[in-house]
């Protein structure tokens, strides 16, 4: 029943996104074809283009037709290169998966030991030190931390390449610009969650067992305490999947992200339109799949709640 | 912490409220010093076109506050009547009204805004309706789940059977109980806002040159990172501060104005 409401809902937003985004070019002011092409566009190919796009149609049939291209996962074409977009996502979309997987681990590999720290010294300085610099650098944006780390790593230090993505180690900037973020929240959330279970009954019944305090806590309070965790983990790698917009732009990373914002200075609109419809699917995906794990994986979570 | 914040938050303050009475000349060229490092006379130095930095660092917190505010006024106009209406009247309307914000927060962080500015083009007016459109959905939200709850409270209750008109209601009765939590989340709104208006312009997407904008500034200082790093450490930590004051305020104004802890 849950799974049944769930999908429901889910088909609902994916219709509501897929109108949005087709509703997007025609919010262009005066005539997109003209802003697109430029004013000394020929009137054969403004012609063409206005019958590619399908914009001489009711916006009715024009929703049908994007639709029914979608489908056979046809984006169309970029009027600039005039390659299919689905190639151009084909290459780019797995360099932004790649940099949001290793920002993810790297937010779990300092948050989750950080937020263990913090809970196992709760109200001391430690505590007090960690719990306040994550909370406030998980506040500072990304086109913050991205040129800090930037000047640091890359000018000052000289460790790290600057930009591009020529070397292996190209990606540790921007995955640390991302990650840097992430781990904060997951430093607190982790913090929260297991000074809340650290007080419950059978930690008490663990410790009166004579059980090791490193057994208490990794084997039973982390356990109950990471579930929470999921749905964070859910959560943020939505605005990990945005983060990237303005992270590859800092380090000319050549994900998703910068070929959205490439294709705004081109006003390349069909590849925009793409670009931000496969990132928010994304988004909806994951959460879909967040929730879907999360109530698998809790037992005290009712179905159909 | 306390003292610390609210210094650079007053210091801010006063450089938004009487910047003007300094004469910046934020947009004057200065040839010779060109990426200057900080000295007598640009306390700050000048960036790639010789501008001086301190000049434009006030005229750029200026005119983000004044984006700040004004797209903060116009989406929590918009979110809380769309909550108060939802959470009112419930049922069918509720449900087609979340439906549509459900839509909305399917767009992760400032994609949607990003999408928006791209096609509206860039420019300041451009930039306060992308992130006005995109904005309003938290205020729907949290007003919704508030009024909901406020809807069958005695009192509402007690003046419908006396015959109050719904807006009477919904204005005497459901919105100042609602007032507090509404000024927190304005106060987190404004920096979020101002992150997002700096994302955008960053992208190229908000205010458009000359106008100072930390974000362009940001972009900048990025592009001439390896021969006048002071830049975009100077922007960076100006705009560190400003972020971390109001988000500093926005919790000494929750814990004052004691509303859901939870955020």
């Amino acid at each position: 029943m849950f799974l049944i409401k769930k999908i429901a809902s889910f088909a609902t937003v994916i219709f509501g996104v897929l109108l949005l985004t087709f509703l997007l070019i025609h919010l262009v002011p005066g005539d997109p074809v003209e802003v697109m092409l430029g004013e000394s566009a020929s009137t054969a190919d403004r012609v063409a283009l206005r019958e590619d796009l399908g914009l001489n149609q009711p916006l009715i049939t024009q929703f049908g037709g994007y639709l029914n291209k979608l489908s056979s996962g046809d984006f169309g074409q970029s009027i600039h290169t005039k390659t299919p977009i689905i190639e151009m996502l084909k290459t780019r979309y797995p360099a932004t998966v790649k940099l949001a997987l290793l920002s993810l681990l790297i937010g779990l590999c300092i948050g989750i030991p950080l937020g263990i720290y913090a809970a196992l010294k709760a109200n001391h300085w430690q505590d007090i030190v960690v719990t306040l610099v994550s909370v406030r650098l998980s506040a500072m944006p990304a086109f913050w931390l991205g040129p800090m780390l930037m000047l640091i790593f890359a000018v000052w230090l000289g460790w790290l390449p600057v930009s591009g993505m020529e070397s292996n180690t190209s990606i540790i900037l921007p995955a640390l610009t991302l990650g840097f973020g992430l781990s904060a929240i997951l430093t607190r959330m982790t913090r929260t969650s297991l000074l809340e279970v650290l007080n419950d009954d059978y930690i008490r019944t663990a410790r009166a067992k004579g059980l090791s305090e490193k057994t208490v806590i990794l084997r039973h309070a982390l356990r109950a305490a990471l579930l929470p965790i999921i749905t964070i983990v859910g959560l943020q790698m939505g605005s990990l999947l945005a983060g990237t917009v303005i992270t590859e732009t800092i380090f000319s990373w050549d994900g998703i992200g910068r070929m959205l914002v490439e294709s705004i200075e081109k006003r390349d609109y069909p590849v925009t339109q793409a670009c931000v419809l496969v990132v928010a699917l994304s988004y909806v995906l994951v959460n879909l799949v967040t929730d879907v794990l999360y109530r698998l994986a809790d037992p005290r979570v009712k179905f159909g709640g | 912490m306390k003292k610390f914040a609210s210094t650079i938050l007053i210091f801010w303050l006063l450089a938004v409220l009487f910047g003007w009475l300094l004469q910046l000349t934020p947009n004057l060229i200065d040839l010779n010093a060109i990426l200057s490092t900080p000295n007598a006379q640009h306390w700050f130095g000048a960036d790639d076109l010789g501008r001086d930095i301190l000049a434009r660092v006030l005229a750029g917190v200026q005119i983000s506050f004044s984006v700040a505010i004004v797209v903060t006024i116009i989406t929590m106009a918009i979110g809380v009547s769309v909550g108060l209406v939802a959470g009112f009247y419930g049922g069918k309307v509720d449900q087609l009204l979340m439906q549509i914000t459900d839509v909305f927060l399917a767009f992760p962080g400032i994609l949607l805004a990003i999408a928006f500015a791209a096609v509206l083009g860039p420019g300041l007016v451009n930039l306060m309706i992308a992130l006005s459109i995109t904005g309003w959905v938290s205020y729907a939200r949290l007003t919704r789940g508030q009024a909901l709850g406020l809807r069958n409270r005695q009192h509402v209750l007690a003046a419908e059977s006396l015959g109050a008109t719904v807006p009477r209601m919904i204005f005497k009765h459901i919105l100042p109980l609602l007032a507090s939590i509404l000024v927190v989340e304005a106060t987190y709104s404004l920096a979020s806002v101002m992150i997002a208006e700096a994302s955008l312009s960053f992208l190229g997407l908000g205010i458009q040159a000359p106008n100072a904008s930390w974000g362009a500034m940001l972009r900048d200082g990025v592009r001439y990172m390896l021969v006048a790093p002071h830049y975009v450490l100077i922007v960076g930590l100006s705009l560190m501060s400003l972020i971390l004051a109001i988000n500093l305020g926005g919790d000494y104004l929750r814990d004052k104005l004691d509303v859901r802890t939870e955020k």
